[in-house]
């Protein structure tokens, strides 16, 4: 086997014209998923400064761009248009969670027990984490074109929802400190001033 | 009250919880009040069902034990002859009767009669039958002498309370019949021994008012001599056909300096008795039927005698012994009358009675004590001078000295005559020796239990060698492999058995340490004999035994009265050892001088002998002061209302001078019907007190009930050691009530005075029964409620914010028990959840009872099956478990009754809300579950008193049930949910641990070698 060096014989691919989109998400959900890999397809051929190799001789960048512009816009809106829609979807999903929340709350009933406190806390805890990543769902589908703040409130507001019922449900389970008598259960005896002893005479 | 949570599911698991960690992974949320939350969901999980306490078979005695006693031996009757178990039956001050085997000293049968029946006699007749006379004698029964059944029972009644007689002739025989004799109610009384049938009845009634003495019957003839004293001024002679009861002869001669005492009988016609002066011994002699009477100064027989002298009552033929001050002389009487004083011994001599020997001969015994040893000497009535037998055993000093002795013989192998000696201690223990040595022993004190303290062991020394660490790892790995074969079903008969004795005798539990959940303490009794015992609650042996000096050192009789805790080092001084203090008294008479004592706990060592000590003590209030070696302060009230401060040091003083203002006592004077309250004085009066250590007290208030319409019959006051968890209770819907918390409450329970009586003795209309509840520090009355018809006797106890009180209902013909719950309105206000999160209630300021805080009760009744001799609580150490009544039933068991039956609350239709709460739906009679006895199969014979201790773990409270028996358990009233089971299997667990360890690695290395091979694919 030939001995090759590394350094010069890797070649080097530039899929900078690759309109090849593979992102790996999980199925159905989408946004909850963490990518494994994905290729950059953003293009980046105007900024040529970031390349370490020259371009070659006689090429010219700008009358590649200009031939395809008409084309590239067109699929930039389509993609955009595409990202725009996934947005609103993804900031929809919670509230599938949500009904789902809501029937296993109803199925939990009133009474504490394992079942119940585990459905109140996950409904608890799953908004949470929700809103804890909010960025991070949101992140594919960034643009500039594409307004991602209202279905980043569409999504927050239905987690925050999910969190209420949370909360009303761990209310409704009687574990929120909400009567006098979570406040009081706790408190000693007040101290006694005076101090009697005696009885019967001994016999 | 913690478990009273609201929720409610019948989970029973049992949740491994420690108080004082917040359960981790809820703390992001609302932390605080979450986690309390929480705990109390818990705490329901396992307090939703009512718990029982009933024990699988094979858990007795793993935390339990049971001790049997008998009580100071009166009378004992051996039993040798012709039998295959040698016993001697014995009568006790406890009103026992008892077989007791002589070798080992066990129990064969006894029978606990009551309070009031009190063993006057004990025999043996037809060698089959212990006839026994009792209540005065008013009462004849005779058991079966193997196995204890009574055989039949005969009420005597006599015109007049008179001396209870009784006598079993050994050989008579009236018609195929042998009578027995009884002198009792001033008649003579005939009963078959065979059936208890009335043969015949003498009435002495009307003979006038002669008070008969000695019952004697001469060997071999048919008549009975009745020998008494009339007015004492006038000896009486009777002799009586044994068939029939008639008058066959009545002789009297009268004697004008009267008598002292008893007559007792030398021989079959001669008695002696002395006169009233105690110093003329007058022999009286029947000769042909007439009384002579002959008077000896004792002064002519023993030189320098003073008036102090004394019959002894031991039989011994042609002898009597006399008791002087210097000493014991034995006098023996002539043929003619003459008196010889034979020898002289020492006072605390103790002599037996004479035991038939061999041919004519008797032999009695007499104990003599000496430094760390007795000596027992047999000596024949004829042969005076010398010892027939000397032994000398050496004995316990805490044993004091010997109070009785009894002596039976036996023929030994070699055909001489052995003689066995049971001796009665004056710390009421039996013994029993033979041939110099001490056979057995039993501590028969312990069954006159008067005080009980506990007291904390020592603190494990760090530092345990390797050996016994792998020692006992490999012990604990064998024993919990043999627990799980139990489990897995695997087991064989040995190693069941094996295991069950592992459980038993598990060294765990009766170790010298103190223990992480506190199980293991010593028990501190105080026993009517004066003598302390510490007994270890892991197997109830006796660690050490102490009988207190400061009780001896005088001639008076003392008797300890109290137990109190003097020192429990725990932050300070932790290398003093704890301490409890001993109160007596020196005299009957409430104003006698009282004796102290301070005992050390783990050694049982007298560390400071105060008694007798100038004033009396009729009160001991121990105070909630400590000095800086945390003695705990305490006042002893005398006689005269002063009160006295101990420990007399400088700083105690200070202590209380600076406290004293808030210090008040109070006496109730059950007689005179008078509750007074007291507060010490601050500056002296004009007559100044002995020292700076005694205050002068002045009368605050007093509290007159009304002589014509109330009698107290019953106190109670809260356990002073109670710790009460929260002051606010929740009710249905989320809802608070405050409990009335005081230390300071004090019930009383009163009845009309024609209704103090027993129950029957006076109609429904004429008894009313009034309770009250009076804060002590005031005087005021909080509560009054009046049970129309109904009476005492009332048992009660008062914790936290209630009482509970069990009476007889006359017009329902049933016992009841009342609950009085007391809820403070001042603080009701108190709802307001914002300013309470911010702090802005008065529900931490501290209280006074002077400022007369607005109480409302809550009340009701139900009836309860059982009558009751003693009502306790359980405690634990934080107060955060729900609470049991510990009813001591007249079955001499202990029954544990849930608080929430005996709920003010309960109603007929609960709410959804109150079911939630937990709350009862109302009956009109308190359930008694057969499995919720704590002594299971057990029985306290003779049950006075039930102690509550609380462990360290705080679901777990230790019971000590005391009376003639003793019995501790410990008991969970929730079930024990801070802790595993004690059966629970920690091998399984590990191994299931290790199981799922090896599980995950095999796993994982199986998909790494599938995600390979995928790879390559």
């Amino acid at each position: 086997m030939e001995q090759l060096d590394l350094d010069h014989s890797v070649p080097v691919f530039h899929i900078d014209r690759l309109s090849l989109q593979l992102l790996l998400m999980e199925k159905g959900k989408g946004v909850m998923g963490s990518r494994k890999w994905a290729v950059d397809f953003t293009d980046n051929s105007s900024t040529p400064s970031t390349r370490d190799i020259p371009d070659p001789p006689g090429f010219t960048r700008e009358s590649l761009d200009l031939d395809d512009s008409s084309l590239s816009r067109q699929k930039k809106d389509a993609e955009s248009n595409w990202k725009s829609q996934k947005a609103w979807e993804v900031a929809q999903a919670p509230f599938k969670n949500l009904m789902m929340m809501g029937f296993m709350m109803w199925m939990a009933g009133s009474t504490v027990h394992l079942f119940s406190i585990g459905i109140t806390f996950s409904a608890l805890w799953q908004p949470l984490s929700a809103l804890q990543g909010v960025g991070k769902v949101f992140e594919p589908y960034k643009d500039n074109k594409v307004d991602l703040l209202a279905p980043k409130l569409l999504y927050i507001a239905l987690n925050l929802g999910g969190m209420l019922l949370g909360v009303w449900k761990l209310n409704t389970l009687g574990l929120l400190p909400t009567h006098a008598s979570d406040w009081v259960s706790s408190l000693p005896p007040a101290h006694e001033v005076e101090f009697s002893g005696g009885g019967i005479a001994l016999h | 009250m913690g478990s009273d949570g609201k929720k409610r599911e019948g989970k029973t698991d049992q949740p491994s919880l420690e108080f004082s960690d917040p359960p981790p992974p809820f703390s992001l949320l609302i932390a605080m009040a979450m986690a309390i939350k929480l705990s109390l969901i818990l705490l329901f999980f396992s307090s939703s069902l009512i718990p029982t306490f009933s024990l699988f078979e094979d858990q007795v005695g793993l935390m339990d034990w049971h001790q049997r006693y008998i009580g100071k031996v009166k009378h004992a009757v051996f039993h040798t002859q012709k039998a295959g178990w040698k016993r001697v039956v014995v009568s006790t001050e406890e009103n026992v009767i008892a077989s007791l085997d002589l070798r080992r000293g066990e129990i064969f049968w006894r029978h606990v009669l009551g309070a009031n029946d009190v063993v006057d006699k004990i025999d043996i007749a037809l060698g089959k039958y212990v006839i026994t006379l009792s209540s005065e004698g008013s009462i004849l029964r005779a058991w079966n002498l193997p196995d204890g059944q009574m055989v039949w029972e005969s009420f005597l009644s006599g015109s007049m309370s008179s001396k209870a007689l009784l006598t079993v002739p050994a050989n008579l025989k009236v018609d195929l019949d042998s009578p027995i004799f009884v002198y009792s109610g001033a008649c003579i009384h005939a009963i078959s021994s065979i059936d208890g049938e009335y043969l015949w009845k003498k009435d002495f009634a009307s003979e006038g008012s002669v008070d008969v003495h000695q019952l004697i019957l001469p060997g071999g003839s048919d008549v009975v001599h009745a020998v008494g004293v009339t007015d004492s001024s006038q000896f009486d002679t009777y002799e009586i056909h044994v068939k029939n009861g008639g008058l066959l002869k009545h002789t009297s001669a009268s004697f004008p300096g009267g008598i002292y005492g008893e007559i007792l009988p030398i021989s079959g016609d001669r008695f002696v008795v002395l006169d009233a002066s105690r110093s003329v011994l007058v022999l009286i002699t029947i000769e042909n039927g007439q009384i002579h009477l002959e008077q000896t100064h004792i002064s002519d027989l023993i030189h320098g005698s003073s008036g102090n002298t004394v019959i002894l009552p031991s039989k011994l033929s042609g002898i009597f012994s006399l008791r002087t001050d210097n000493g014991i002389v034995f006098i023996k009487v002539t043929g003619e009358g003459k008196l010889n004083v034979m020898e002289r011994v020492d006072k605390t001599v103790v002599i037996s009675d004479a035991l038939p020997h061999s041919e004519g001969e008797q032999a009695f015994a007499l104990v003599q004590h000496g430094d760390g040893k007795i000596e027992l000497s047999v000596r024949l009535v004829h042969d005076m001078s010398s010892n027939h037998l000397k032994e000398t055993v050496k004995m316990d000093h805490e044993r004091g000295f010997v109070h009785k002795i009894f002596i039976n013989n036996y023929v030994r192998t070699d055909r001489s005559h052995g003689f066995r000696a049971l001796i009665v201690m004056e710390d009421h223990s039996l013994l029993l020796l033979q041939q110099g040595e001490i056979v057995w022993t039993r501590d028969d004190g312990l069954a006159s239990v008067i005080d009980v303290a506990t007291s904390e062991l020592p603190v494990e020394k760090i530092g345990v060698s390797v050996a016994k660490v792998e020692h006992s790892l490999f012990e604990w790995l064998k024993g919990h492999i043999l627990k799980l074969k139990g489990t897995l079903m695997l087991a064989t008969p040995d190693e069941v058995a094996a295991i069950q004795k592992i459980r038993l005798q598990s060294s765990e539990k009766s170790k010298m340490t103190r223990d992480h959940n506190g199980f293991r303490r010593l028990l501190i009794l105080l026993t009517r004999a004066g003598k302390l015992y510490a007994l270890h609650t892991g197997d109830g042996r006796i660690v050490w035994s102490t009988l207190l000096q400061s009780l001896r050192t005088t001639s008076q009789q003392c008797a300890g009265l109290k137990l109190h805790q003097w020192q429990v080092p725990h932050h300070h001084a932790l290398d003093n050892n704890p301490s409890v203090l001993v109160v007596g008294r020196c005299g009957l008479s409430l104003s006698s001088p009282s004796a102290l004592s301070i005992v050390d706990a783990y050694t049982g060592k007298e560390l400071q002998n105060m008694g007798p000590v100038q004033h009396s003590t009729v009160q001991v209030i121990s105070l909630p002061f400590r000095d800086s070696s945390e003695q705990q302060l305490h006042l002893l009230i005398d006689a005269d209302k002063r009160a006295h401060l101990y420990p007399t040091t400088p700083e105690a003083a200070n202590i209380f001078q600076r406290e004293s203002e808030n210090v008040y006592w109070y006496s109730v004077e059950s007689e005179a019907g008078i509750l007074r309250g007291y507060g010490v004085k601050k500056s002296h009066s004009s007559d100044t007190p002995p020292s700076e250590y005694c205050f002068e007290t002045r009368n605050l208030w007093s509290v007159v009930f009304p002589s014509e319409s109330e009698k107290i019959i019953a106190t109670v006051t809260r356990k002073p050691n109670e710790v009460v968890h929260t002051q606010a209770k929740m009710i249905a819907d989320e809802d608070v009530m405050y409990k009335y918390i005081s230390k300071n409450m004090l019930f009383v329970a009163t009845v009309s005075p024609k209704a103090s009586g027993p129950i029957g003795s006076a109609t429904p209309d004429e008894s009313v029964l009034v309770v009250y509840l009076v804060d002590t520090v005031t005087g005021r009355i909080l509560h009054r409620m009046t049970h129309l018809g109904s009476q005492g006797p009332v048992h009660a106890v008062l914790s936290e914010n209630w009482v509970v009180y069990h009476y007889f209902n006359l017009r329902a013909h049933r016992y009841e028990m009342s609950v009085l719950e007391i809820y403070d309105q001042s603080r009701a206000e108190n709802k307001d959840v914002l300013k309470l999160i911010v702090g802005k209630h008065n529900l931490t300021t501290p209280v006074s009872s002077y400022s007369r805080p607005e109480v409302t009760t809550k009340s009701q009744s139900y009836f309860f099956t059982h009558s009751v001799k003693a009502i306790s609580v359980t405690s634990t150490a934080k107060g955060i478990t729900s609470k049991h009544l510990l009813i001591g039933t007249i079955g001499d068991q202990v029954l544990a009754l849930d608080k929430r039956f005996v709920d003010p609350r309960r109603s007929l239709n609960p709410t959804q809300a109150e079911k939630e709460e937990g709350l009862l739906p109302l009956t009109d009679a308190l359930p008694i579950i057969p499995q919720s006895y704590v002594t299971h199969s057990f029985k306290v014979e003779g049950l006075r008193g039930i102690e509550t201790v609380p462990a360290k773990l705080e679901s777990t409270s230790l019971v000590f049930a005391y009376g003639v028996d003793l019995f501790y358990t410990r008991i969970a009233p929730s079930r024990t949910y801070d802790s595993l089971t004690e059966d629970f299997n920690y091998a399984l667990l590990l191994l299931t641990i290790l199981a799922l360890v090896v599980a995950i690695f095999v796993t994982w290395v199986l998909s790494e070698r599938k995600d390979l091979q995928d790879k390559w694919r």
